[in-house]
């Protein structure tokens, strides 16, 4: 498979129950790109970690009980980067004011953000016509 | 959530039978180990050897268990983290707060050497 083939779009139901599979289609990509020079294994783990994270900000901000919100997850190849966008149907929120973790503090929520700006090059968050779209890239070389 | 468990020493040893510990079992894993220590659990070992992902979440039910622990004076360690979930903890700092043991052997191990450290204090 070469890079330029490589274009996800799925939808699915605003449930966690569908982070596993969005998560081995993450898996999925990174294993099948074409010369890609770092540790696969880890930039497996990386996208998917990333994906989960950001699906689980998208459910928790688009009325998670409302079972006719989707999530939308697209993945492609771009100028040698990974882009992955996730589509969340909720009011949004401003990522420039998500704090960094307080690591004295044993708090149990608030890392998510946080571990996808570790794991991704650069992560964005803006409104849509239709919600909000989470877009995180990777650089591949 | 699969969970098989086990009592060895006075240890409650939960051995997570998942491949992943993500935001759609996390919240069971957290009321699990919440209703252990409620119900007079000594301590608790998590064994993670079968998991190879865990996201925030799954940190977070760790870290309420460990913190609920604490509260009744009892211990919640981990053992058998996978390279890529012990990197979690790493990337969190929280590394730091947990006591992390490579396998089940060495937290028995570590338990016999304190107790032979506690006889010898004793003598």
């Amino acid at each position: 498979m070469s890079h330029t083939d490589i274009n996800v779009d799925v939808v699915v139901p605003n449930q966690t129950r569908y982070l596993g599979l969005i998560g081995n289609i993450a898996e999925q990509v990174a294993k099948e790109l074409d010369g890609y020079p770092g540790d696969r294994d880890m930039l497996a783990y990386h996208l998917n970690l990333a994906l989960t994270e950001a699906m689980v900000n998208a459910i928790e901000h688009s009325a998670p009980g409302d079972e006719k919100k989707t999530v939308r997850v697209c993945i492609h190849l771009e100028d040698n980067n990974v882009c992955i966008r996730v589509y969340d149907q909720g009011q949004g929120f401003d990522l420039n004011t998500v704090p960094a973790p307080n690591f004295e503090e044993l708090g149990e929520r608030g890392r998510g953000i946080f571990v996808i700006r570790n794991v991704m090059d650069s992560v964005n968050y803006r409104k849509t016509d239709s919600g909000n779209v989470l877009e995180m890239r990777k650089r591949l070389a | 959530m699969n969970i098989g468990i086990d009592k060895k020493a006075d240890k409650t040893i939960l051995t997570l039978q998942e491949e992943r510990i993500d935001a759609h079992n996390s919240a069971e894993l957290k009321d699990y180990l919440l209703r252990l220590l409620e119900n007079g659990a000594e301590d608790v070992v998590v064994n993670l050897q079968a998991v190879r992902f865990i996201d925030s979440s799954g940190l977070g039910a760790l870290l309420s268990g460990y913190k609920n622990a604490n509260l009744r004076q009892r211990r919640l360690v981990l053992a058998g983290l996978q390279p890529r979930v012990q990197s979690m903890f790493e990337l969190t700092r929280l590394h730091r707060v947990f006591d992390i043991y490579p396998n089940l052997q060495e937290v028995l191990a570590d338990d016999d050497r304190a107790d032979s450290a506690n006889r010898s204090h004793s003598q």
